[in-house]
Formats: structure tokens, C-alpha cells, sequence
């Protein structure tokens, strides 16, 4: 990492495109609209955590979710049970997350392809159905934070507001990860590993060690955000907290955005959720928004593999200058 | 799609209901613990198959697979209900719309990526997964249904055994056979092999690979398709049943080893067995925790599975 | 000695493919490694960096005992590899693959030395045009000379070529073997896998020989090519046979 990459004016456009996005509820003080925005910088988040994985290091996560949902419950534990406050819970559950992270990476980073896919669902669905009957996380009830916690944030809406910019925050600084490790010595290995993990041996990429820190690097923030957004919530449940689904879904927008760049998530998460929106509100099609989302990724991965940023870079080289 | 474990009827939940129904005390009831995990794990294994034929042959895992077999269900609730038609000659209904489905899912959203990187099928087969789910939860909601059936039980000692259960195990044996005739002793099914082996000599020496594929992504879904039926005769279900089997089959892949039928079966029945015996010692809901932690070992231990794969 | 492999056998299952393997490779020297499609050239190879744990034997890299440690350490130490099969990173520019290799050799590089480093060799092996492209865009040759490139940015004490004229024209060839050279000429040690039987005579120090995984000549090329057994070992293949003998005759491309 040296200056000089950060004068890159891609890092810079990517960064006040989140912040852009991030100030409009902010000048129009709508609650509507800074729920709107929430979902769309939780995703960014998660989304941008994913690529580094699956972007960046070409392992395929299923079950990326877990690192959200064990944030959330260990935040939301300490916070409940222990009477700690949001900021380090917060710390809190992104470490456990981190740590889970390191703990799996040693094991299932060894499996290639499909074989870690399908590793990392089982461990979200053993987790799930750990986490359901572990009592001290209230088993299949879950937790549920007292009104009264608020009060010590400046009441709901206050904190509503308060969790709103932090997510804005690390939207921002996930951003400024994401480039960092793309242009770091550290990704450039990554990236080796992705196009052909033998030949990155061969060449000196100490691999376990290069994939475990990704997976962990991945891990970290949806940890953090899964505190901010439960808490927010009010309450958290098994199934909330590890929603295979949220995990595809998050797949679905690095795809769509495209993988392996620092924009393609912000704009797939953008999109997915943007387009969501409108199928939700729309009579026509509120009742089918799955399938309908079904059939867009359908035909972004016959289609456009690449995704969107993906797409453009290949067609117009000159993009690459602008768009990380 | 929601996976909560309480909208949908829970196997472990039923399946012990029902043998406490029998419950005799002593170790005498484990037997009829064992029976009922048994005689469902015949079924997992009809599912599961489907799952690793197509894994085997393609190097494809079909994350729409659950939403397959859920379909089946509904299409034997249908012909049942609808059209008054017996479920065991319904299955065999199913069984042909499911081969027709999967072939057409095959040529629409399979054939283009086949080559491509596995991300790309995994996506797609979850793009098939989302667009059956949105459209079934649409048409048929995600209230859980029941097909009215009954053949009855009989009761040796302390087992009960459910007739439906029976002709579902036994009819799960035969399936296998079926497979196992059809791979083995038809031009087709030499085919599916000759592919799997290698897909690029099998085109050199004529083999339409293409069309082999699609017929042996039907299979799969077929045997889903089945699964599903079968199901249905014994269970309530949903629009989102499908998932709990998905995830159970590739629990048994790993555990019988990826395009092994016969492995399959044995899977089903070792995973039928653990869930019969588990609650005999543990909380039922602590089965897919051990169930899940099983799969991620095997998956660690012994990729190919336990019982090897069959190549 | 910068190279030392005692007593090398290795199985696959019930399958010998290397047995009993002895030579040693004294720095600035090039050792040419021939022998029938399927002697276990590649495997040998495979031995050496660490891909396989020999069955038995050990693997001495400058002093140090490398049996049994993992394909990257021992790339840290200064061993690269250019493969047979190209293996291009594909998504990446050329430069970023070259750059690989400056950056997690045995020099291990920041971005910006391996920056440097990675356009001296690219100038080196002709790629300079082609810094920005990424990788699946090139043609066999450059692919080749990528692989060579990359191998080249480790800096490496010593360098395992694999069949880098295979595929390749006869122009290429020419200008692939003019680079071999340089590369001698800078002090690099090499093993190189070999078809094309003259390039092998005419760059390499010593030559080795394996027939069914076995060594069955070790020495100076003039030497080797009159073995009675390496001629019966070609015996099956008598195009090669009588290249092997007559190395000065016709220069046509022999695949791999």
C-alpha cells in the first residue's frame, strides 16, 4: 500500500458515490428514506466483505451469513445479558466473527470448489441449529433487547439515527478495505490464488495463510454490522440470524455488480436492493419479487457472468483507470 | 424464502411424535426409534440420489434440488386431491413431469454454463431454486398441506410400522434397482456412465454428450421429483419442505459419495438411522446440529465420501 | 552443490513411477532431464518443489533438506518453475503475473521493487508490449515466455524449465532457447525437461536419463548419446533415437 494508489480517482468516485448515497436521508432528515439507505449500506457492507472472498480469493461462500447472525447474538448477549454498551459489543461481535473465521479457516479453507460451498452452508446450518438450542442465547426464543435501552442512546429515534451513520461509516471504510486489499501485496496474492491455486503455490504465495486472513478480513464487518442491525431490531432468532437466503442474496448482488472489483458490490448491492424496492411496491409483482429476482440472476449468469462492472471494464479497457 | 424451522414440519418433530406414540418403555422402544428412522431414510436416499447423479455426471450441485422435491409433493397433492388419481400411481405421473421438468431446466439454464467455473452452475441452479419458489409460493401459499391417505399400520412387538412408510421404503429399493438396470444393461444408461467418466471422449467417440446431460439432469430431478411423492403420502409439507431434504441429501452425497446410487441408499438409511436413534439420547432438535457437524467432518475427512465415489 | 536428490522413489499407489534417483547439479550449471513420454521427468519435478512427498530419498537444496516441505516454502528458498501445461493467471495483466513472481520469490518483494523488477524481465523475455494485457489474451509463444517470465522475477538460485519448447515454432524456439542462454549467462542453475533433443545437447552441462522412473545415464552430453541403454531406451521411438544420436541433424519441432 503506498500513497500513490490512493491517488487513483476510481477509490475516489467509488467512495463519494457511498458517501452521496449515505447524505441523502441525512439532508432530508425521512425516516423512510434512511431505512431505505440503511438496507442498501447493510448490504454494501456484507456484499463488500463477500467480494473479498469470493472476489478477490475465488472461494465461493454459501454461508457468509454466519459471520452476521454469530455478530449479532454475541452483541446482542453482552448488551442484554452483560449490560455492556452498543461500542464495544460492537468490537465484540466483529471479533467473534474474526475468530470463528480463523477457527474454520484452518479446517474447511482446505476444500476446493463446490466442496467449500457446500462446507460453509453446513456450517451456518449447524450453527443455526447450535445457536437454537444454546440457552444462553435464549435457544429457539432468541434475545430481546428492553425499550429501555435506548434511552441511554437519546431514545429510538435517536439511536436509529446513531446506527444509520455508523453503518454509513463502515460502508465507507469497507470501500477503502476493499481497494486497500486489491491494491495490497497481500491481494495480489489473493488473486493468484483465484486464477489458479497450484500455480500460486509454485510461485511462493503461502497460501493457507493468505486465504485464512481473507476469510477473516470477510468476516470481520458483517460481524460488527450484525450487532448494529439486531440491535436495532430489537430482537434476534435462529432463523433471522442465519437466513441462507440473505447469504445468496448477497452472492447475487457481487455477481451482479461484478466480482473481484471494489464498485461491482456497491453497485449490485445498490441494484439488488433498489430493484427489490420496486418489486415490492409494485401490485404486479410483490407477490413474485423471488422469482423475479430469480430470473434477473438467472440471466446476469448465462448472460453477463461478469456482472455489470465486470461487463464494462472488459468492453471499455479504459474504465479500469476509473472504476476499481 | 424462509428457513425457520417452525414453518415447516419438522422430520425429526414428526418422526418422534409418532414413536412416542408407540413408546413401550425400556430399551424396547428404540427399536421402534430405529424402524421409523429406517424406513424414512429409504426415502432420503430416492432424494439424495437424485442430488448425486447429477453431481456425478456433470460435476453440477442443483441448490434446486429442495424446490424439486417440493414440487413433487405438490404435484401428488394435486393428482390426489384434484383428480382423485391412487399416490402410488400418481408418483409414477410425477416421476415422468419431473424427468420433462429437469431436461427443460437443463436446456435453459444449465447447458450455457456447464463449462464455466462452478460458481456460475451453483448460481444458476439457485437462480431455478428462487424462481420455483417465488412462483409455488404464489400459486400455492406456504400453508402446509396433507395428502389424506392411509394404508393402515401393523405392529410387530413394539414397532408400528405405517403402511405408506413401508411401500415408500420398499418402493425406494426398487427405484434403485431400476437405476441400477437402467445404467447399467441400456445404451442410455451406458451413456450417462460413458459421460461421467469423461465427457470430452465420450463426445469423441459419438456419444450426443449434450443430450445426455440434459436426460441425466432429468434423472436427477426425476428422482427428486419421486422423493417428493413419496413424502407427501406420509407427511404434511410445504411450499418450503423442500429445503430440509435438499440439505439432508447433501448430508447423504457426502456420506455415500458423489454418483454412487447404491451409496446413496446407505447414506439415506445410516442418516435415517442417526436421526431415529439420536432422540433416544438427545433433545430432537439437537439432530441437525450433530447431523450438520457430521457433514462438515465427512466433508474434511473424506471428500469423496465415505463410501467412495464411484467413477 | 546447489542441488542433491539421494535415492528418490515415489509410488502411486501400486504404480513406481520414480525409483531410486541419484544425481546432484553443482551451481551455473545446466542439467538437462530426458527420457520417454511417461519416465517420470515431470514427477521428478514434482518431487523436487515439493507438489510430492518422495516415498522415499531426500531432497537437498543448498544445504537445506527440503523432503517433505510445502511447494511454497521451498519457493521462498529460490526454487521456481515454469510448467509444462501453461498456467497463466488469467484475469490478471501480464505484468500482475510477473509481478507474482517478483513479489512472493525468494526476494520477496513490496509492489513497487517487484514493479520494477517485473518490466526488466518482461524487457528480458520480450513480453513488454504485452505488460497490460491480461494474460488469456496472449498466444502459446508469449504464454510460454510468461511462464518463463514469471518464474525468471523470483530471482531463483535454481530454475525447473518444463518442456518450455514444446509447442512452439521454430522461430519461437530459436528465441526461447536464446533467452535459456542469457539466463545461464547470468549464473542461474537450471534443470530443464526436454523433447527437442538438440536444444538439450547443445545448452546442457550434464544430462540425465530416466526410462520407467529409473536413471540409466548421468553425465556430459556426448557422453550420454553413445549409452548403449539410452539408445535401446529409445529404441521404441526411433525418430528420437536417432536425433539423440546425431544431434546436429534436423531441427523440427518434436512434440511432447
Amino acid at each position: 500500500m503506498s500513497l500513490r494508489n490512493l491517488r487513483n480517482p476510481g477509490l475516489w468516485i467509488t467512495v463519494l458515490a457511498v458517501a452521496l448515497l449515505g447524505l441523502w436521508p441525512i439532508v432530508t432528515q425521512r425516516a423512510s428514506t434512511r431505512e431505505e439507505i440503511f438496507t442498501v449500506m447493510l448490504s454494501v457492507v456484507l456484499a463488500s466483505s463477500l467480494n473479498i472472498l469470493l472476489g478477490y480469493t475465488g472461494y465461493v461462500s454459501f454461508g457468509h451469513i454466519v459471520f452476521f447472525g454469530l455478530g449479532g447474538y454475541v452483541g446482542l448477549y453482552l448488551i442484554i445479558v452483560q449490560g455492556w454498551s452498543l461500542w464495544p459489543s460492537m468490537i465484540a461481535g466483529g471479533l467473534a466473527a474474526g475468530l470463528l473465521a480463523l477457527l474454520l479457516g484452518q479446517a474447511i479453507l482446505r476444500l476446493r470448489g463446490s466442496y467449500f460451498a457446500l462446507a460453509t452452508i453446513g456450517i451456518n446450518e449447524a450453527m443455526r441449529a447450535f445457536i437454537n438450542n444454546f440457552e444462553p442465547f435464549g435457544g429457539p426464543t432468541g434475545l430481546s433487547l428492553n425499550f429501555q435501552t435506548y434511552n441511554q442512546y437519546g431514545g429510538a429515534a435517536n439511536a436509529l439515527w446513531l446506527i444509520y451513520y455508523i453503518v454509513l461509516i463502515l460502508a465507507v471504510f469497507n470501500i477503502f478495505l476493499s481497494y486497500i486489499v486489491k491494491t495490497s501485496k497481500f491481494g495480489l496474492g489473493l488473486m493468484a490464488i483465484r486464477e489458479d491455486e497450484d500455480a500460486a503455490e509454485v510461485m511462493g504465495v503461502i497460501t493457507p495463510r493468505s486465504k485464512t486472513w481473507a476469510y477473516v478480513l470477510s468476516a470481520i464487518l458483517p460481524g460488527v454490522v450484525g450487532v448494529l442491525f439486531f440491535f436495532k431490531n430489537g430482537n434476534i432468532e435462529p432463523p433471522q440470524a442465519f437466513r441462507l437466503h440473505l447469504s445468496i442474496e448477497l452472492l447475487v448482488m457481487v455477481m451482479l455488480g461484478g466480482y473481484g472489483t471494489v464498485f461491482g458490490p456497491l453497485l449490485g448491492a445498490v441494484g439488488y436492493q433498489r430493484l427489490r424496492g420496486l418489486l415490492l411496491t409494485s401490485d404486479l409483482f410483490k407477490n413474485i419479487q423471488l422469482a423475479v429476482a430469480g430470473l434477473l440472476l438467472l440471466l446476469i449468469i448465462l448472460f453477463i457472468p461478469a456482472g455489470a462492472v465486470g461487463w464494462l471494464r472488459q468492453r471499455f479497457p479504459v474504465v479500469r483507470r476509473f472504476i476499481p | 424464502m424462509c428457513l425457520s424451522p417452525s414453518s415447516q414440519p419438522s422430520v425429526e418433530k414428526i418422526g418422534s411424535s409418532l414413536s412416542k406414540a408407540v413408546f413401550r418403555g425400556g430399551y424396547m422402544d428404540i427399536l421402534a426409534f430405529l424402524t421409523d428412522g429406517l424406513l424414512i431414510g429409504f426415502v432420503y436416499g430416492i432424494a439424495a440420489m437424485g442430488l448425486t447423479l447429477i453431481w456425478g455426471v456433470m460435476n453440477v450441485i442443483n441448490l434446486s434440488h429442495g424446490s424439486i422435491i417440493a414440487l413433487g409433493m405438490f404435484a401428488l397433492y394435486f393428482l390426489f386431491v384434484s383428480l382423485g388419481i391412487n399416490p402410488y400411481i400418481g408418483v409414477v405421473l410425477v416421476a415422468v413431469l419431473g424427468l420433462l421438468l429437469g431436461m427443460v431446466i437443463y436446456a435453459v439454464a444449465i447447458h450455457r454454463v456447464i463449462n464455466a467455473p462452478h460458481l456460475s452452475t451453483l448460481l444458476a441452479t439457485f437462480a431455478v431454486n428462487m424462481i420455483i419458489i417465488g412462483l409455488g409460493t404464489t400459486a400455492f401459499s406456504t400453508s402446509p398441506r396433507n395428502v389424506d391417505f392411509s394404508l393402515g399400520s401393523m405392529s410387530i412387538g413394539p414397532v408400528t410400522i405405517l403402511g405408506t412408510r413401508a411401500v415408500a421404503a420398499i418402493a425406494s429399493v426398487l427405484i434403485t434397482a431400476a437405476l441400477y438396470y437402467f445404467l447399467y444393461r441400456t445404451t442410455l444408461g451406458k451413456y450417462v456412465r460413458a459421460v461421467t467418466d469423461n465427457r470430452a471422449a465420450a463426445e469423441l467417440m459419438g456419444i450426443p454428450s449434450a443430450r445426455v446431460l440434459a436426460f441425466s439432469f432429468g434423472l436427477g430431478t426425476m428422482l427428486a421429483a419421486i422423493a417428493g411423492g413419496l413424502i407427501a403420502t406420509f407427511f404434511p409439507f410445504t411450499i418450503l419442505s423442500g429445503t430440509t431434504y435438499e440439505l439432508k441429501s447433501f448430508v447423504i452425497g457426502v456420506l455415500g459419495g458423489v454418483g454412487n446410487p447404491l451409496g446413496a441408499l446407505i447414506g439415506g438409511l445410516i442418516l435415517g438411522t442417526f436421526e431415529g436413534i439420536i432422540p433416544y439420547f438427545l433433545p430432537t432438535s439437537w439432530v441437525p446440529v450433530l447431523e450438520f457437524i457430521l457433514f462438515v467432518v465427512i466433508l474434511l475427512v473424506r471428500p469423496t465420501g465415505l463410501l467412495g465415489a464411484k467413477k | 552443490m546447489i542441488l542433491q536428490v539421494s535415492g528418490v522413489s515415489k509410488w502411486f499407489g501400486g504404480l513406481k513411477a520414480l525409483t531410486d534417483v541419484t544425481f546432484s547439479l553443482q551451481e551455473g550449471q545446466i542439467l538437462g532431464l530426458i527420457g520417454p513420454n511417461g519416465a517420470g521427468k515431470t514427477t521428478l519435478f514434482n518431487v523436487i518443489n515439493g507438489v510430492y512427498k518422495p516415498s522415499e530419498g531426500a531432497v537437498n537444496f543448498r544445504g537445506v533438506d527440503i523432503t517433505g516441505m510445502k511447494t511454497y516454502e521451498i519457493a521462498r528458498m529460490g526454487l521456481a518453475r515454469a510448467h509444462q501445461i501453461v498456467r497463466p493467471l488469467n484475469e490478471l495483466t501480464v505484468r500482475d503475473n510477473v509481478m507474482v513472481g517478483a513479489c512472493f520469490g525468494r526476494e520477496n518483494h513490496a509492489l513497487g521493487g517487484a514493479r520494477v523488477i517485473a518490466d526488466e524481465v518482461m524487457e528480458f523475455v520480450g513480453l513488454e508490449k504485452r505488460a497490460d494485457q491480461l494474460a488469456s489474451n496472449l498466444n502459446i509463444g508469449q504464454k510460454k515466455r510468461l511462464e518463463m517470465a514469471r518464474a525468471l522475477a523470483a530471482r531463483p538460485y535454481l530454475l525447473l524449465l518444463d518442456e518450455v519448447l514444446a509447442g512452439l515454432n521454430p522461430a519461437e524456439i530459436t528465441r526461447m532457447i536464446d533467452i535459456v542462454h542469457k539466463i545461464r549467462e547470468r549464473g542461474t542453475t537450471i534443470v530443464m525437461i526436454e523433447h527437442v533433443m538438440q536444444a538439450v545437447m547443445s545448452v546442457s552441462d550434464q544430462v540425465l536419463v530416466l526410462d520407467f522412473g529409473k536413471p540409466i545415464a548421468f553425465g556430459p552430453p556426448g557422453e550420454v548419446a553413445n549409452d548403449a541403454r539410452v539408445v535401446e531406451a529409445y529404441l521404441g521411438d526411433p525418430e528420437l533415437a536417432k536425433q539423440l544420436l546425431a544431434p546436429s541433424s534436423d531441427e523440427s519441432e518434436q512434440d511432447a
